[in-house]
Parts: structure tokens; C-alpha cells; sequence
């Protein structure tokens, strides 16, 4: 325990924020004791969710857009989550090596995190660390994801202007009716534009948003951009502008905030029931026991775990 | 949020202008597989650009890899801005193509150990975990 260490992070000291991050991260009792203490001073950032293929130029946009918004002079924070290694649970973050305009400026600040084993696009903690960066004092934050196929779509969850990437030359029209990553895009960038076939891939998103049965009040817009250049990246923080002047006019922040409290408690309250059941079931002298049994396939795994953890909700949650 | 050990943080850094990363690749690469967290800086970085990544990514260990013949000016240069922004609990080495009779004198501003052409990589794995400072 550092006991310095909040009151520097109060005092704006960065070091503060870095080594913070890093409880967080891991999980240290200096780490929870910080976030419960800083909560109440979180919800006042922007969050930007920048997701979308591996390679379809992610972190470059997130460079551009990132130095579009200094131009209107707010501070920014990134947070870049790359894969951790299913096998050794290490990790290459490299979303750095794209963002070369950023790193002399004070008033950015940029952190990778590794996923860490979870599977939607970030790690565990990255909407704790996103708390971390709000309570600090950032305008913007932009949250790039792994790079993602279909289904990873957990950034929709922290932030509040969700920026789906394509380019073209991936999939035909039927990709761009599936559920998935493609329902939770504010905007939607067709990047490498300069590549045969991005018409046809901002046609496709465009008629598969004019399917939805319940337009949303939000029509999310479609740019073209061509991030190593800088092509299109004024119109795309054009329209992350309107955005958030759309959700401030309709209170939908306020409602977004309120969602991620709630699903805050939750989660808070899943981890302390799995926690206090995990201890109930380890401390059974039978366990090993009846765990070796299953593994030898003399009994069922159903069965165990009625007689190790006996299940006293209702009937209708009692997985089968 | 259940605690995990810590992960053992390393930015490996390229600065100056020669352009030649393959050996700190095969560097990220081998401490990725032996379980760290490895944060790539890219080709061309200047020193402020280094410690400032190191200082945001909380680092434990900074390798640097230079095979320019710039490392008398490119090492203290490093040094200097991270003892001006108080960071004094980060393991530094370096890498590359660095001279033997250079070595002493990196050694003296701080550079704990140089890894040339040759070293196997689990030397240097070994290293950094025998010598990172312990988190609390």
C-alpha cells in the first residue's frame, strides 16, 4: 500500500494515474479501495469506442480523430487493448506504434491494457480503468478495442459514441445483415477508402441501417476515410461531435451513466456471489473427491454439483 | 475483481534513426512468451517519446535497442529524462550493437545490462525477472 498515492493522483501527478492503473488492473486492495473512492467523481468524460477488424486501422483513426480533438483543446486519454496469449498470458500491445503524434503531448495520455483472457474486445477491467481515466479529469476518452470479428461488441457497454471500422474487400451483403458488432455502431467508418469497393461496403451498411424495423432517433452516419492520410477524418470528428450534441439534447448521457451504474452493481454483486460460493465449494472435504469421480465419468457433473453447492434460488434460474 | 499476480510490464523501445527492429522483435516476442505484457513502441522514437511511454504504461523494465552507434548519446539522453521525472524504479537495458568498451561507461548512468548479438533470448528473460523491482 502506497498511501501517497491517491492524494498524488489528486494533485494531477501522472505517475499517480500509471502505477494506479496498474492496481487496477491486477486487482490490488489498493486498487478497489481507489475505485470505490473515486467513483462518485466519475461520468463527466466523453468515451469513444473505436472497434473493428484486426488491421482495418483501428489505431491510426484513433491517432487522427485524437489529434482533431486537440485541436478543440480537450485532454485525452486512450486506452488500447490488444490479445493476451490464451497459453502463456503474455502479450504484444503495439497500438502505440500508430499513434506517433500523440506521445510528446502532456495532455494525452495513452495506455495499453492486454485482454487478459475475456473475449468481447477489452479486458475485465477496462470500464474500471475508463473510471480511473474520468475521475482524473480527461474531456475524451477513446477506448480502441482488440481487434474484433462478429460478435465482441462490450464497448457499447462503456462507451457512450461507439465508432464501428470496416474496409472494403471483407464480406459480401449478407455479413452486413447479421447481428452483432454491427448493431451497436454510432458511426460507421469504411476506412482505406481509396480501396476498390468501399462504395459497396458504405451501400451495404447504409441499406442494412434502413432496414432497422424501430429507426432510432440517431440515424448513425457512414464515413469514408483513408486514416493514413487523413481523409475523411474532419467529417468523422464532425459527426462524433453531433453525436454527443444529439445525446446531450435528449438526456440519453444521463441514461447511458445511469445504465452503467446499474450494470456496475451488477457485476459487483455476480463476482461477490461467485466468490462466496467458490469458497463454500472449496472448503467441502468431499470436492476433490467428487471432482475426481466426474473426471472419471462415474458420476454426472449435474449431480456433483448438487451435493456440493446445493442450489436455493428458484427453480426457473437452475441451469439445467 | 479478484487480485492477479502482477504482470510484468516491459516497453521495448527503438530510438533514433536506424531502422532496424528484427532483433527487438524477436525480443517482444520472447518475453511475450515467457508470460510478460510487452509494449511496442515502434521505429523512430525520440527519448521524450520513451519515458513518456514508460512513465503512462507503469513499466517495470525498458529495452532499448539501438544499433545506430548513437547509444552514448541516445542512452543518457534517456537517463536524464527519467531521473527528471522521478522515475527511479524502472530496470533499464539495452541492446543492439554496442561496443564492449562503451558498456562500462552505460553501465555508470544507470543502463543495468546489455544484451549484444548472441545473447539467447532466455538469458534475457531470466534477467528481467531476477531484477525488475517486486511490487507491493
Amino acid at each position: 500500500m502506497d498511501p501517497e498515492l491517491l492524494a498524488r493522483f489528486e494533485r494531477g501527478d501522472r505517475r499517480a494515474l500509471a502505477r494506479l492503473i496498474t492496481h487496477v488492473e491486477d486487482g490490488t486492495p489498493q486498487g478497489r479501495a481507489a475505485l470505490r473512492s473515486l467513483y462518485r467523481a466519475t461520468g463527466k468524460a466523453r468515451s469513444i469506442g473505436i472497434t473493428g477488424p484486426p488491421g482495418a486501422g483501428k489505431s491510426t483513426l484513433v491517432d487522427q480523430l485524437a489529434a482533431a480533438f486537440r485541436k478543440d483543446g480537450l485532454k485525452l486519454a486512450i486506452i488500447c487493448v490488444d490479445p493476451s496469449s490464451p497459453f502463456t498470458g503474455g502479450a504484444i500491445l503495439a497500438d502505440r506504434v500508430r499513434m506517433k503524434h500523440l506521445q510528446e503531448d502532456p495532455d494525452v495520455f495513452i495506455r495499453s491494457m492486454a485482454s487478459r483472457g475475456a473475449l468481447g474486445g477489452l479486458s475485465r477491467t477496462t470500464g474500471a480503468v475508463l473510471k480511473v481515466l474520468d475521475a482524473f479529469g480527461f474531456d475524451v476518452i477513446l477506448i480502441e478495442t482488440v481487434g474484433v470479428g462478429q460478435g465482441e461488441v462490450e464497448v457499447v457497454r462503456e462507451a457512450e459514441t461507439c465508432l464501428v471500422i470496416e474496409v472494403p474487400g471483407l464480406g459480401d451483403g449478407i455479413q452486413a445483415i447479421k447481428a452483432g458488432i454491427l448493431e451497436i455502431g454510432h458511426a460507421f467508418v469504411v476506412n482505406k477508402a481509396d480501396n476498390p469497393g468501399a462504395d459497396r461496403v458504405s451501400e451495404q451498411i447504409l441499406t442494412m441501417l434502413s432496414l432497422n424495423p424501430n429507426p432510432p432517433e440517431w440515424q448513425p452516419p457512414v464515413v469514408q476515410t483513408v486514416a493514413t492520410r487523413g481523409t475523411g477524418i474532419d467529417e468523422l470528428a464532425r459527426q462524433v461531435r453531433a453525436h454527443w450534441a444529439h445525446l446531450d439534447a435528449k438526456s440519453l448521457r444521463h441514461r447511458h451513466l445511469g445504465q452503467r451504474r446499474v450494470a456496475d452493481l451488477s457485476d459487483i454483486l455476480k463476482a461477490r456471489a461467485l466468490g462466496s460460493a467458490s469458497q463454500r465449494v472449496l472448503a467441502r472435504p468431499d470436492f476433490t473427491e467428487l471432482r475426481r469421480q466426474v473426471e472419471l465419468g462415474q458420476i454426472d457433473p449435474y449431480e456433483a454439483a448438487d451435493r456440493l453447492l446445493p442450489f436455493d434460488g428458484p427453480d426457473e434460474w437452475r441451469l439445467p | 475483481m479478484t487480485e492477479q499476480p502482477h504482470k510484468i510490464r516491459v516497453v521495448v523501445a527503438k530510438p533514433g534513426l536506424d531502422g532496424h527492429d528484427r532483433g527487438a522483435k524477436v525480443i517482444a516476442r520472447a518475453l511475450r512468451d515467457s508470460g510478460m505484457e510487452v509494449i511496442y513502441t515502434g521505429l523512430r522514437q525520440t527519448p521524450k517519446q520513451i519515458v513518456h511511454t514508460v512513465i503512462q504504461e507503469d513499466a517495470d523494465c525498458l529495452c532499448v535497442s539501438i544499433l545506430s552507434g548513437a547509444h552514448n548519446h541516445l542512452f543518457p539522453e534517456i537517463m536524464k529524462l527519467l531521473r527528471e521525472n522521478e522515475v527511479s524504479d524502472v530496470l533499464v537495458l539495452g541492446g543492439g550493437i554496442i561496443p564492449p568498451e562503451d558498456v562500462p561507461g552505460l553501465k555508470q548512468i544507470g543502463v543495468s545490462e546489455i544484451f549484444g548479438p548472441g545473447t539467447a533470448t532466455f538469458d534475457t528473460v531470466r534477467y528481467i525477472r531476477e531484477h525488475v523491482q517486486p511490487r507491493a
